[in-house]
């Protein structure tokens, strides 16, 4: 029997009829392009290359070694009722073993250089909830977060959707690296004034999404100075911070505190996920470490919402207490990475396509500004349709991360394999011979 | 000193609740069969642990189900990269056909309808978020499950208002009770958006007949509101009347225009006995609901590892018709030696037949019908009689005297020593009024036991003899009671 869909008796609410979801965007075409036409090596080798997914697929095989050698170890602690106990965990603490192994994990990414607290972390379902959650806790509805560009497109819904909370960009340009600059902050802080719109704290992506590099040691501490200035808070998604190229080079919120002694902790908090370092993006694990107390404690009473399983957080307290295992995955996904984004660096300078300069996270930061007929954000969409319908390549173009200079693409190189990306790197290669040569050949329409 | 949100520094987290004075007894001084044999036995938990062993079986003969196996782990890196929303085709097809299966199979579920939620506390949270703007209301029949004050509260700024059932007709919601919430409602210039029901009812224990759901089918058409079936309890009926779900109602004909009204909140953590695993569904029969929905969820998706474990389980037939069936034998028994534990001192519960506790009727034991007095049974409860319950208040019960009793999360013998103290505890209180002789008390402590001894014959697996109490410590330091 067919079912009349009519329009429901009764509506839905504000924020179920907002499209702040972000899925309406004209970004959704490049992932339909995807899904419809598929590259595929051997199936479908004209298909559209997914460039737009940050998702880490390099190291996996690190991961499947592990539980293959251990596997009744990460399968319930092998005891009789080990199932039983973990099925029934439902504390929102987390199991202590998780929360300490991801204590050790994060210190080990931070070379030492920071310790964590096991009992400040606060499990979440993912960094989207992390995020979600924190602002829920920061500011009332029609407060706002100052957030530098270009950031991640998933903020707008992450932060503000449900929450009612505004997002007042800080922005960055091209000028000086896209460096976050006190005068940006100020500048931002008072356009929200002017507003009338309270600025309850500065979120950071550090390394940042998408620029791909980390943000440097003296740019914290002038943000920290900022915050502090304000008397407001500070995030710092750390999510891609044990996807750097070196051990060095991250610098993170945490070792600014310790060398300050933990003055003015109470405002700052880190988000982190095994999403992008580990590449289980499908297990849904983040966490908040907050050195407020209180946040911590409000925190853990809303993770109620969103809590891992039990049954992965049992895999990953074994996992990552495991420290050879968490040494050797540190390192080598490192030199992988860092191998994948020469590749693709170098790809890309031998077609005449310059990038930011960057040292982490599993994208890099393509400046395509100079194939632009206008500097305007209407021309790059209309590069970036070309990329998509005629190199068949989904890349995501700056505006959708507010980056407020056109022109500039985050290229994904971590989500497929090296033979895919060279095929990826010759159609680039291919696209940029074929415009070069436009533009040497005589312009016959003037006559 | 920097400032949070009033949403964080409001009292919505529910946690500062008088109620929790229970929980803290019973951490601070847990019963253990032999560490600690007077410490206090935790009844006000309502978890499903009759079944462990056959679900502990079925794993170990299933090792493909783990991704952390041999057998399993060729699936791990394709399981763990999959982060769409729509969740994994097989989780939602096996969700689909085992809430079917415990429906009879009288009805059929589209697993494309099916939405994840981070837990039914998650599910809660989202459908609150959909459907109601802050300050806007849900109509939910007293007696109700305390964390729907937080769930559905505490973030998306809407407000409860009770619809008041009473022992009169035994806590049965009518069209009358819900056209009195509805108007008081609209006399506070309170605007609401939807109804909530809990079927089998927490705490009550009871199902709905068809009469009632079909009363509140109508009540919500006529208003033009949502309804809200909180069915979490479905696979925990182990008696008649069977369990009738909502959407026997949203398949009648009659129905089909208003069907997109219909909201089903599920979980495991009941029926299969899975809280840790955070499985909430989302079925709605409204399409923009569901696409709402589906975007939320992700801020709260099952781990597709579980995902992975939970659609072979359930898409094992055998297993969960034997799991069904054994369950509900289980709990049948549970109920019935409890129920006739409490009857032989002459303790009344409300006639259940669903659920992993009973609704008791202590109100012959307060010294005056108030909820001071309740207040006062309650800590003597815990204190004297070491008992963690739950007393009718804390579910905002219109009547003192109501008190909510957990009988699945325990073995038997401590379910035995529980009664004991029970029975010590009223042949005490009412001592005075109704001596009874050496011989009666004599009597009715052998019975306990001759009944005790009978059920072991029944159950004879020695699975029990695990930890008597779940290791689960306070809600003060938990998601969910």
């Amino acid at each position: 029997m067919a079912i009349e869909i009519e329009k429901p008796a009764v509506g839905l609410s504000k924020v179920a009829v907002s499209d702040t979801h972000g899925e309406d965007s004209p970004y959704f075409a490049g992932w339909k392009a995807y899904d419809e036409d598929p590259y595929d090596e051997l199936k479908n080798p004209s298909g559209v290359i997914q460039m737009g997914l940050a998702e880490n697929q390099v190291s996996f095989d690190l991961l499947e070694q592990y539980l293959e050698k251990h596997s009744e170890a990460t399968n319930w602690g092998n005891r009789t009722s080990g199932f039983r106990d973990n099925a029934l965990f439902q504390d929102y603490h987390g199991l202590q073993s998780f929360r300490k192994a991801m204590a050790c994990f994060m210190e080990q990414i931070r070379g030492g250089r920071a310790k964590f607290n096991a009992d400040r972390f606060v499990i979440t379902a993912g960094a989207t909830a992390a995020n979600e959650l924190l602002t829920f806790i920061l500011a009332d509805p029609g407060d706002a977060l100052l957030i530098p560009t270009p950031y991640y497109p998933g903020f707008d819904r992450d932060l503000s959707w449900r929450t009612g909370v505004k997002i007042v960009p800080v922005h960055c340009d091209s000028s000086n690296n896209f460096e976050i600059t006190p005068q940006a902050l100020d500048a931002a802080y008072n356009e929200a004034e002017s507003h009338n719109i309270k600025v309850k704290g500065v979120l950071i992506t550090n390394p940042s999404n998408p620029l791909g590099a980390t943000i440097k040691r003296s740019t914290l501490e002038e943000i920290l100075e900022f915050v502090t200035r304000k008397n407001i808070h500070l995030v710092s998604d750390e999510i891609y911070s044990g996807s750097t190229f070196s051990g060095e080079e991250f610098v993170s919120v945490a070792e600014v505190l310790e060398s300050w002694d933990y003055k003015e902790s109470d405002r700052v908090h880190i988000v982190y996920s095994l999403s992008k370092d580990l590449g289980l993006p499908g297990f849904r694990v983040g966490t908040i470490y907050s050195y407020n107390d209180k946040v911590v404690t409000t925190a853990r009473r809303m993770s109620s919402f969103t809590l891992i399983s039990s049954q992965t957080q049992q895999l990953l307290a074994s996992m990552l207490s495991d420290k050879t295992f968490t040494e050797n995955y540190i390192k080598t996904n490192r030199e992988r990475l860092k191998k994948r984004y020469q590749m693709i660096i170098d790809g890309l300078r031998n077609s005449g396509i310059e990038c930011l300069k960057g040292n982490a996270g599993l994208f890099c930061w393509m400046n395509l500004s100079p194939l632009l007929e206008e500097p305007t954000k209407e021309s790059e969409l209309t590069l970036w349709k070309s990329m998509l319908h005629e190199v068949k390549l989904n890349i995501s173009p700056g505006s959708s991360c507010h980056c407020s200079d056109p022109g500039w693409f985050r290229v994904c190189f971590a989500n497929m394999s090296e033979q895919t990306l060279k095929v990826a790197l010759t159609r680039i290669h291919d696209f940029m011979d074929g415009r070069k040569a436009m533009k040497t050949s005589p312009d016959f329409s003037s006559y | 000193m920097v400032l949070l949100s009033k949403i964080a520094t409001n009292d919505g987290h529910g946690e500062n609740s008088s109620f929790f004075d229970g929980w803290k007894a019973y951490d601070s001084d847990p019963y253990h069969p032999t560490k600690n044999s007077h410490g206090v036995i935790q009844m006000g938990l309502a978890e499903n642990q009759l079944c462990f062993d056959l679900i502990q079986e079925w794993v170990e003969n299933n090792p493909k189900a783990s991704i952390c196996t041999p057998q399993g782990s060729n699936g791990f890196n394709d399981i763990a990269i999959y982060q769409d929303y729509h969740g994994l085709p097989e989780f939602r097809n096996s969700v689909a056909r085992f809430m079917e299966k415990v429906r009879g199979n009288k009805v059929k579920f589209n697993p494309d309808r099916i939405v994840m939620s981070g837990g039914a506390t998650g599910a809660h949270e989202t459908l609150a978020f959909c459907l109601a703007d802050p300050g806007e209301a849900f109509l939910v029949p007293t007696p109700y499950y305390p964390g729907y004050d937080r769930d559905l509260r505490w973030r998306t700024g809407i407000q409860l208002f009770p619809v008041v059932c009473e022992s009169s007709n035994e806590f049965k919601i009518t069209r009358e009770t819900l056209e009195d919430a509805y108007e008081k409602a609209q006399e506070a210039n309170i605007k609401v958006k939807g109804l909530i029901l809990n079927n089998p009812s927490n705490p009550l224990g009871t199902v709905l007949d068809k009469t009632t759901l079909r009363d509140a089918m109508s009540f919500i058409c006529e208003k033009n509101i949502h309804l809200i079936c909180d069915e979490i309890y479905s696979a925990t009926v182990f008696d008649e009347p069977g369990f009738i779900s909502i959407a026997e109602i949203a398949e009648e004909s009659s129905v089909s225009k208003h069907r997109d009204l219909i909201h089903i909140v599920y979980s495991l953590s009941k029926d299969l006995g899975f809280p840790g695993f955070r499985v909430g569904i989302i079925y709605s029969y409204n399409d923009a609901v569901v696409n709402c929905a589906r975007k939320m969820s992700s801020f709260g998706l099952v781990s597709t590892q579980t995902q992975h474990l939970i659609a072979s389980m359930l898409s094992d037939d055998i297993f969960v018709e034997k799991f069904l069936d054994e369950s509900a034998k289980r709990l049948t028994e549970r109920h019935r030696v409890f129920t006739r534990g409490l009857a032989k001192v002459g303790i009344k519960s409300l006639g259940g037949n669903a659920g992993l506790f009973c609704w008791m009727d202590l109100k012959r034991l307060l010294k005056e019908p108030t909820f001071e007095a309740e207040m006062e049974l309650w800590h003597l409860i815990i204190d004297e009689v070491k008992l963690n319950v739950s007393p009718g208040a804390s579910f905002r019960c219109s009547e003192p005297g109501w008190f909510r009793v957990c009988f699945a999360n325990m073995d038997d013998e401590t379910m035995r020593i529980a009664l004991q103290r029970i029975h010590k505890f009223v042949i005490q209180k009412t001592g005075l009024d109704q001596p009874m002789t050496r011989k009666q008390y004599k009597r009715s402590e052998l019975e306990i036991s001759l009944s005790f001894r009978r059920l072991d014959e029944f159950i004879m697996t020695p699975r029990m003899l695990s930890s008597p109490h779940s290791h689960m410590t306070s809600p003060l330091v938990r998601a969910r009671t």
